[in-house]
């Protein structure tokens, strides 16, 4: 038990400072990795509450793949970032002021909030024992006998996002040559190749 | 204090979250940093899933959750191929230039 809470505080501790560390780093590399770093301790948070599944997934699509993107943008723009900091200051009060409050409510109701009485009995699917049946093929047969549909949409969801975003980056530059297979095989010699007839002791031209 | 309940999770969340709002105000220039932020905030969302699946016992929090991941992934990756295409036409991500449309 002791283990457990002292993990709890180490990964909560780190993600909520690597979190306040991604909005307020100077350099936006670094607030990306800020940002994996939060994930990570995340992840460690999941697998404290018992969902390895889910830890391992928010590693693998997140550090592996959201962070990188992020990471792939951020170097790939050529961004004065000394300039987009300038609001820092001005917006400083005021979003603090949001933040605060909004975290004051939250905590308020947390601090006066309960499970109602009857809620563990209005179960939709049942965590299985843990020693019998693993977290993940748990979720995988709730996910494939209930919730097939579900998991195709968001599988669709995914594959738009894909098209969504080639779409969105691809472009035809002018003015680039490129290889065209239909012309190369249609060439025919008396296109490209004159013989001229060269006078000994003189030149072509 | 060391006893680890549903309440300590919940409150890693709500300032996971207030963090969040906290950084879309403060880089109101900055594109990047704010989708970090919206990222920052559906993990919060994420960890009171996860919290109340496992003090209820209930699987659904987690397929929710997953759910959540997803769509989150398919957001990040809508907005960044946006941020570059806007980055190539105008030069810049600032928010406040992002005003073509006069909304």
């Amino acid at each position: 038990m002791i283990v457990q809470g002292l993990a709890f505080y180490l990964f909560a501790g780190i993600a909520v400072i690597s979190g306040v560390m991604v909005i307020s780093a100077r350099n936006p590399v670094h607030s990306v990795l800020f940002l994996i770093l939060a994930f990570f301790n995340a992840a460690g948070l999941f697998v404290l509450l018992g969902a390895e599944f889910l830890a391992m997934i928010l590693i693998v699509v997140y550090v592996g793949a959201v962070a990188v993107m992020f990471l792939f943008v951020v170097m790939m723009l050529d961004i004065n970032f000394a300039e987009l900091r300038q609001g820092f200051i001005r917006y400083l009060p005021i979003g603090g002021l949001v933040g605060l409050i909004l975290l004051v409510e939250l905590i308020a109701v947390l601090a006066g909030w309960s499970l109602a009485p009857g809620a563990s009995g209005s179960l939709i699917a049942a965590m299985p024992d843990p020693a019998q049946v693993s977290n993940t093929r748990a979720l995988g047969l709730l996910i494939y006998t209930h919730y097939l549909y579900l998991f195709q949409a968001s599988g669709i969801i995914l594959l738009i996002a894909m098209i969504g975003a080639i779409v969105l980056t691809l472009r035809h530059r002018p003015g680039v040559r490129r290889q065209d297979i239909a012309q190369q095989v249609a060439r025919r010699p008396e296109d490209s190749i004159t013989l001229h007839k060269v006078p000994s002791g003189k030149g072509v031209l | 204090m060391l006893t680890i309940g549903l309440g300590h999770f919940l409150t890693v969340a709500a300032i996971l979250f207030a963090t969040g709002i906290f950084g879309i105000f403060l880089n109101r220039k900055n594109v990047i940093i704010i989708l970090m932020s919206v990222e920052l905030m559906l993990l919060a969302v994420n960890i009171n899933l996860v919290a109340f699946s496992a003090t209820l016992g209930d699987l659904v929090g987690q397929v929710f959750a997953m759910f959540v991941l997803t769509v989150a992934a398919a957001e990040a990756a809508i907005g960044l191929a946006i941020l570059v295409i806007y980055f190539r036409n105008r030069g810049s991500i600032a928010v406040e230039d992002i005003n073509l449309m006069k909304g």
